[in-house]
């Protein structure tokens, strides 16, 4: 049993995440990567968190994880886990929550793993770094954690250098050294874009099985929203560092709020939805070294009016029953729209 | 692996080859004057010229030159294997005095490579670690006046505070450690330091570079994301990833200065090949400098043997490919 199953909240948090903003000053000037996104996550839910690339997605996840550099990041707000704040905990401290209590899985398993040291050697050195056992004993767990995540010969693939596997059994290998500890939470970061199609499927439903089975809270980056409607219970989505629909995921995949979403779900292919009908968002997102004042979404939103462009719309639930969204329109508006597009959506699959 | 030494081997043997082929061509073909003439000594008569040219081998076409010339380096000649011939003027075997100068060489070499390698890397992942701090730009400074200054001007000037002011080391010349090992090493302490200077500039730089490149990969996020303490990331992730190019320029740099430490060997008067090779060719001696020549590529091609080998200890990548 980890500490962390002890020390959790009553209500199942594992993480509160408030206010979170990073920034980097460049010689450019600041980009300001992520802006003030708040979130939670329970044990037993998988967070997707959605949104283009240069999003804030993947920074966001770093921050928490403390991977960003402190001294050449300014990073605000709040993460609190098992009661503490790990954006003000000690490095040192902080080594003994990474790849313990919060381990991540990163996106390109071909760069990720160590080219000139075996498989198993790296899954063992996962072992060793939070627990003093014998090389033998570490080099046995990595053996057993390979085979439980299903990399067939298991014994003698250990021996591999990350040359040998193939990208999918790469991603095993991470998810295998993600899981040495039995985390409390495991951050997934774009786990299949690098992957095979036939591979995806199959790294997907493995995080799903180690999430029932180690009953863990899972944050899924992606940005394969397919991917998102079939497994999240949450989801998060960011624009331009920020924050612009969060909500169950049943919700915002039915009733999407924001015009983002609305513009992300059309241009979203599946079987029923030929590639002719695929509505691209026009436009591409800004730069996040001058964001657009207001809303950030507002220079390539349909919607647009008076207040958008001068005014950033807060993160709020429009109405009691519904979940956040930063938007202006008005409540009325969304519904319809949201109404319009599940008939348009019917009308695709008919 | 057995298969890649064999064929890094036979690739060693080509390369060797056809050095000797162009050695010949350089110094046999296109002489600057008779040969003859100088081995003859003070106004020879046309008689013993052409005794001369008989002896040498130099009246026979010159594949046939050629032919004894590799098969001397190839089998031996009377003087042993590998046959270098004689030289011009004293008549004695090459091998003979590239024998007797080579120690000198060799030790300067291996002494001044230790400090360089140590010095350079050490330098190197401090300043990499320390990054954009006032550590990393002292050390960059520091390295940037080793690689400007010249070897000669910093070999008198060592010698000037350290043997005359301070009486601190031997000066000039060269003792041999079985004689001496003291005196070995106070003769030797100086060229050592001012020859593995401007290599201990260069490494640290590349070490520095190479380290800063590995360090931004995604498997050193890895290893931070698993909790690694930042040491092992650094020296057992970093460091390891960093190290094939070092050890790649480590094995040409010795290599290159089998033939060619001249400079630090005249300043501090050790008169080993360098020395040698140049006496040799102001001499107009040329067996002598196709010696030192020929020595100086196979060590080059015999340095790139044992670094290809050692990348595939180094990189499993290389190994299985």
């Amino acid at each position: 049993m980890s500490s962390a199953r002890q020390g959790t909240a009553h209500d199942g948090t594992l993480l509160e995440v408030r206010g979170l903003t990073v920034r980097f000053p460049t010689s450019d000037g600041v980009v300001q990567a992520v802006s003030d996104v708040t979130f939670s996550l329970s044990r037993g839910e998988t967070l997707g968190v959605v949104g283009e690339s240069g999003s804030g997605k993947s920074v966001s996840n770093l921050a928490i994880m403390g991977l960003l550099n402190r001294q050449r990041t300014a990073i605000s707000g709040q993460v609190e886990f098992m009661g503490r704040d790990l954006l003000t905990l000690p490095q040192d401290e902080l080594r003994h929550i990474r790849g313990k209590d919060i381990a991540m899985v990163f996106q390109d398993p071909f760069a990720c793993l160590h080219p000139m040291y075996r498989v198993g050697a790296q899954i063992a050195e996962a072992v060793t770094a939070h627990q003093d056992v014998s090389n033998d004993a570490a080099w046995a767990r990595a053996v057993e954690l390979l085979e439980h995540v299903g990399i067939p010969n298991a014994k003698s693939r250990a021996r591999d250098y990350p040359h040998q596997f193939s990208g999918g059994m790469r991603q095993r290998a991470m998810i295998a050294m993600a899981l040495v500890h039995n985390p409390s939470i495991l951050i997934c970061d774009e786990p299949t874009t690098a992957l095979d199609v036939t591979v995806q499927a199959q790294i997907i439903e493995l995080i799903e099985e180690v999430k029932r089975e180690f009953d863990i809270g899972v944050i899924l980056v992606t940005h394969d929203l397919g991917v998102v409607a079939e497994t999240a219970n949450s989801v998060m989505v960011m624009y331009a560092g920020r924050v612009m629909e969060y909500g169950p995921a049943r919700q915002v995949f039915e009733q999407p709020q924001h015009p983002y979403a609305w513009g992300l779900l059309d241009s979203m292919p599946s079987v029923e939805r030929r590639l002719s009908a695929l509505v691209p968002i026009e436009g591409s997102p800004p730069s996040l070294l001058a964001p657009p004042s207001g809303c950030p979404f507002h220079p390539r939103c349909r919607y647009r009016f008076e207040p958008c462009p001068t005014e950033r719309p807060p993160l709020v639930a429009p109405v009691p029953d519904a979940h956040p969204d930063a938007c202006w329109l008005k409540w009325d508006d969304k519904v319809r729209e949201a109404a319009k597009r599940s008939v348009t959506r019917l009308g695709d699959a008919a | 692996m057995t298969l890649y030494i064999a064929r890094r081997l036979v690739w060693t043997i080509v390369v060797v080859a056809c050095v000797l082929a162009i050695t010949f061509a350089v110094f046999y073909l296109l002489p600057a004057g008779d040969p003859a003439l100088r081995f003859a000594g003070k106004s020879p008569t046309d008689a013993e010229l052409v005794q001369i040219h008989k002896r040498l081998g130099l009246d026979r076409p010159w594949y046939v030159q050629f032919g004894k010339f590799s098969e001397g380096f190839v089998v031996g000649d009377k003087f042993g294997w590998p046959g270098l011939g004689y030289t011009y003027a004293g008549q004695t075997s090459v091998k003979s005095l590239i024998v007797a100068r080579a120690p000198r060489t060799l030790l300067l070499i291996a002494g001044a490579a230790i400090i360089w390698l140590v010095v350079g890397v050490a330098v190197g992942v401090l300043s990499a670690v320390k990054r954009r701090t006032i550590v990393d730009r002292a050390a960059m400074g520091l390295a940037l006046v080793g690689i400007s200054t010249p070897v000669f001007w910093l070999g008198l000037m060592a010698l000037f505070i350290f043997w005359r002011q301070l009486g601190w080391t031997a000066g000039t010349g060269y003792v041999s450690p079985v004689d001496s090992p003291t005196g070995f090493l106070s003769h030797m302490i100086l060229p050592w330091i001012v020859l593995a200077l401007l290599y201990a500039a260069f490494y640290a730089r590349m070490t520095r570079n190479n380290l800063l490149e590995t360090l931004g990969e995604d498997y050193i996020r890895t290893a931070r994301a698993k909790g690694l303490p930042e040491r092992s990331v650094i020296f057992k992730h970093g460091l390891r990833a960093s190290l094939t190019p070092i050890v790649t320029m480590f094995g040409l740099d010795i290599a290159l200065l089998v033939g060619g430490a001249v400079i630090t060997e005249s300043v501090f008067n050790i008169q080993g090949l360098g020395y040698l090779a140049i006496n040799s060719a102001l001499q107009q001696d040329l067996p002598i400098v196709v010696g030192v020549v020929l020595l100086a590529s196979v060590a080059v091609a015999l340095a790139n043997l044992i670094v290809d080998i050692l990348y595939a200890f180094i990189d499993p990548r290389v190994r299985y490919a």
